[in-house]
């Protein structure tokens, strides 16, 4: 019944909702996020106005994308960029392995890049025999730790800088200190050398401009401008959805991006690359390449209904706000992107009977879409996806129990006539509440159904017409 | 090889895709939209910025401050020479990396080598380990923008890629009129001086370099410099 990562999921989120330490950590981070966050939408003119339009403009790129993409390639091309086109992660890792190999390289420095975390491009360059470091710091811990990105935007927003310090003190040998500007000092100093001595350089994307055929990168730390300009080879690992028609479209997104993903007016260093360096130009890589990669993106394109998905920015501000990632946390999904674009789109990247169900971790209160910058109408796809998993393949016992309810539901006389026995039964229900004789146990195992009213609104409402009618004849 | 294969493989896919419309953005299944550019641009949602350079230098300013980096506004080219030379001074700066004058820049060169110090000129190109020693990258840049407190740079500007972010304090020189209002000006001065040939890299500075990945407390200098000055006459 239970699939293996639904399985994964239910054990996980439980283990995580129920850990208050976990939860501390969440709502203090989260609600330094929310207050600048706010303070930011303030400041724009008209939030709601930019939204709109971040929306048309994302319309307007995934709808033409095949023109889009053929623009921005050409480009790319014309000022000695190599690009690359990849179906499956496996294409994808072969191409860099191949740049790599033809390269004679021997280290890697890689900055933040979700692509890669969605085709394992680490393990793949480890298993070949080549070490890779990343330098965002966030993402530089966790890969310490052996671990996924806690969260697309903050990695490791789940970790105390007590642990922090002594994962350094384990792994790095540095002295122990709790003091969050020694830390990140510690990874800066071991990670400078990392960029001047790495042959290669991997970054993701976070807009590609098809106009002027350039890649743009948002980052706080300057750890993507370092690996972008001091390794020889310089490798780019983009999504074909991440998409914009013109550069000035960036003058939108660029903002709205900062605001709904970190609270900042902008982010502290947003790059755009067009190619290699330049004849006249003193530093930069000799060779780049843009890899693109489709890993079934055009499966989710082929869905009309659901096709805004891909205007995703990568913000995180879904995550942020939705009640499910806040109590279960960014592991328990089992996914390279978690909340609630993660489950929307997971499901058409991964399999919708494999992954279905994450649409179920929704209260459906529309926070997420509310949140989204570019209006993704993020809880309808969760409720389309549950509609498309049932008609796929329908749950027997579900359907029985809708088509029971719907009987019952149509003849008030004889619900009304069961009822007695629901209070009957609730008397006895003790004796199996939450065990495993318990048919709705994963509801009842921590959750008390109030009693059954002794009178039912019916029943008042009749006493009550009775009484009326009783005092002051009707006319 | 089978690589170009694969790109003929995914257009064919995204047009099949696209062949079925998608409801319009942003309606939800209710009122449609128009999908055109607003002619006026986005410039009237994003944050308000005053006319004029007073209103425009203030709001940099004020923003400079939030961000953490320092600007001063300077009555000449002698009074930012002189604020350079007192920050080298207060900071003890033994080397210092820059570029020479761009091309409708300040008198970089002038200014930097007034200063005496042994460094790194990056003009044509440059050794790695001596840039990661120096105290200080002093560059030009393409524009400062009063919305967000930014720095515009590009590699033909300000000196290459590595110069404003690899020493630990970048001091920016700029121009007055070098200050623009908001990104959107931002990004058509890109297009009116470089459309066509554009330079390798782009790049808006907001502030110094930061972090808030261990318990979303800010750090500066994560990678990239700790301080961010700018001197603007």
């Amino acid at each position: 019944m239970a699939t293996g990562s639904s399985q994964q999921f239910k054990t996980d989120s439980k283990r995580v909702a129920g850990d208050l330490r976990h939860r501390g950590l969440i709502q203090t981070a989260l609600s330094k996020y929310e207050t600048s966050r706010d303070l930011q939408k303030s400041a724009f003119q008209d939030w709601q106005g930019a939204r709109q339009a971040a929306a048309e403009r994302k319309w307007d790129a995934i709808n033409h994308l095949d023109q889009y993409l053929v623009e921005f390639a050409s480009k790319l091309e014309a000022r000695g960029t190599k690009v690359h086109w990849a179906t499956t992660p496996e294409q994808a890792r072969e191409i860099i392995l191949g740049i790599i190999r033809e390269a004679g390289a021997r280290s890697i420095i890689k900055s933040k890049a979700m692509t890669a975390e969605e085709i394992h491009l680490n393990e793949a360059l480890e298993k070949a025999g080549y070490s890779v470091v990343e330098s965002d710091l966030g993402e530089y811990i966790v890969q310490l730790r052996n671990e996924a990105p806690y969260h697309i935007v903050f990695p490791a927003m789940h970790l105390t800088r007590g642990e922090i310090s002594a994962l350094f003190t384990e792994k790095l040998g540095s002295a122990p200190t709790e003091n969050p500007e020694d830390l990140t000092m510690i990874a800066r100093n071991i990670l400078r050398d990392k960029y001047i001595s790495a042959d290669v350089g991997i970054t993701g994307a976070n807009f590609g401009v098809a106009e002027t055929g350039m890649i743009s990168i948002t980052e706080n730390e300057g750890n993507a401008r370092l690996t972008a300009a001091l390794p020889r080879v310089m490798i780019t690992l983009m999504g074909i959805e991440k998409i914009v028609a013109k550069l000035s479209d960036l003058a939108l997104f660029l903002p709205m991006l900062a605001t709904a993903g970190a609270g900042q007016s902008l982010t502290g260093y947003n790059s755009m690359y067009g190619g290699p360096r330049m004849q006249g130009e003193c530093d930069g890589p000799e060779q780049y390449h843009v890899v693109l990669l489709d890993n079934s993106r055009t499966h989710l394109l082929a869905d009309p209904e659901q096709r805004d998905a891909l205007h995703c920015i990568r913000c995180g501000a879904c995550l942020n706000v939705c009640p499910i990632y806040r109590n279960v946390g960014g592991h328990s999904y089992g996914t390279t992107y978690s909340g609630p674009v993660g489950s929307v789109i997971t499901p058409h990247l991964r399999g919708l009977q494999e992954w279905k169900h994450l649409s179920q971790a929704s209260s459906l209160c529309g926070a997420c879409t509310e949140a989204c910058p570019v209006k993704i109408d993020l809880h309808h796809h969760l409720l389309q996806n549950r509609r498309n998993a049932m008609a796929q393949k329908p749950v027997r016992w579900e359907k029985m129990a809708f088509h029971a309810f719907g009987f019952l539901a149509n003849r008030p006389a004889l619900l009304r006539a069961l009822i007695p026995f629901g209070r009957l039964a609730q008397k006895f229900q003790w004796i199996v509440k939450g065990g495993p004789l318990d048919p709705a146990r994963a509801w009842t195992e921590t959750r008390d159904l109030p009693p059954i009213a002794t009178k039912t609104f019916t029943d008042q409402w009749r006493a009550k017409k009775r009484a009326a009618s009783s005092k002051e004849p009707v006319q | 090889m089978s690589e170009n294969g694969e790109r003929e493989k995914i257009l064919r896919r995204i047009r099949e895709a696209l062949t079925n419309p998608a409801p319009q953005p942003g309606s939800h299944g209710h009122k449609p939209h128009s999908t055109a550019v607003p002619v006026e641009g986005f410039a009237h949602w994003l944050p308000a910025v005053g006319a004029g350079f007073d209103a425009q230098a203030d709001l940099f300013a004020r923003n400079s401050v939030q961000l953490k980096s320092t600007f001063h506004l300077l009555e000449s080219e002698a009074a930012a020479a002189q604020k350079l030379a007192e920050i080298a001074l207060a900071e003890s700066w033994k080397r210092v990396a820059a570029h020479s004058d761009g091309a409708n820049g300040p008198s970089t060169r002038a200014m930097v080598s007034a200063l005496k110090l042994p460094g790194v000129w990056t003009d044509t190109g440059y050794n790695v380990h001596e840039m990661e020693s120096c105290d200080a990258g002093v560059s030009e840049c393409d524009a400062l923008v009063a919305q967000t407190g930014s720095v515009l740079v590009t590699s033909r500007s300000a000196g290459g890629r590595a110069l404003s972010v690899l020493p630990p304090h970048h001091v920016v020189l700029a121009h007055r009129e070098q200050l623009v209002a908001d990104l959107p000006d931002a990004f058509a001065l890109l297009e009116r001086k470089y459309s066509g040939k554009y330079p390798s890299f782009i790049g808006f500075i907001t502030g110094p370099s930061r972090t808030g990945d261990i318990e979303r407390i800010l750090v500066l200098g994560a990678h990239g410099p700790k301080k961010l000055t700018i001197l603007c006459w």
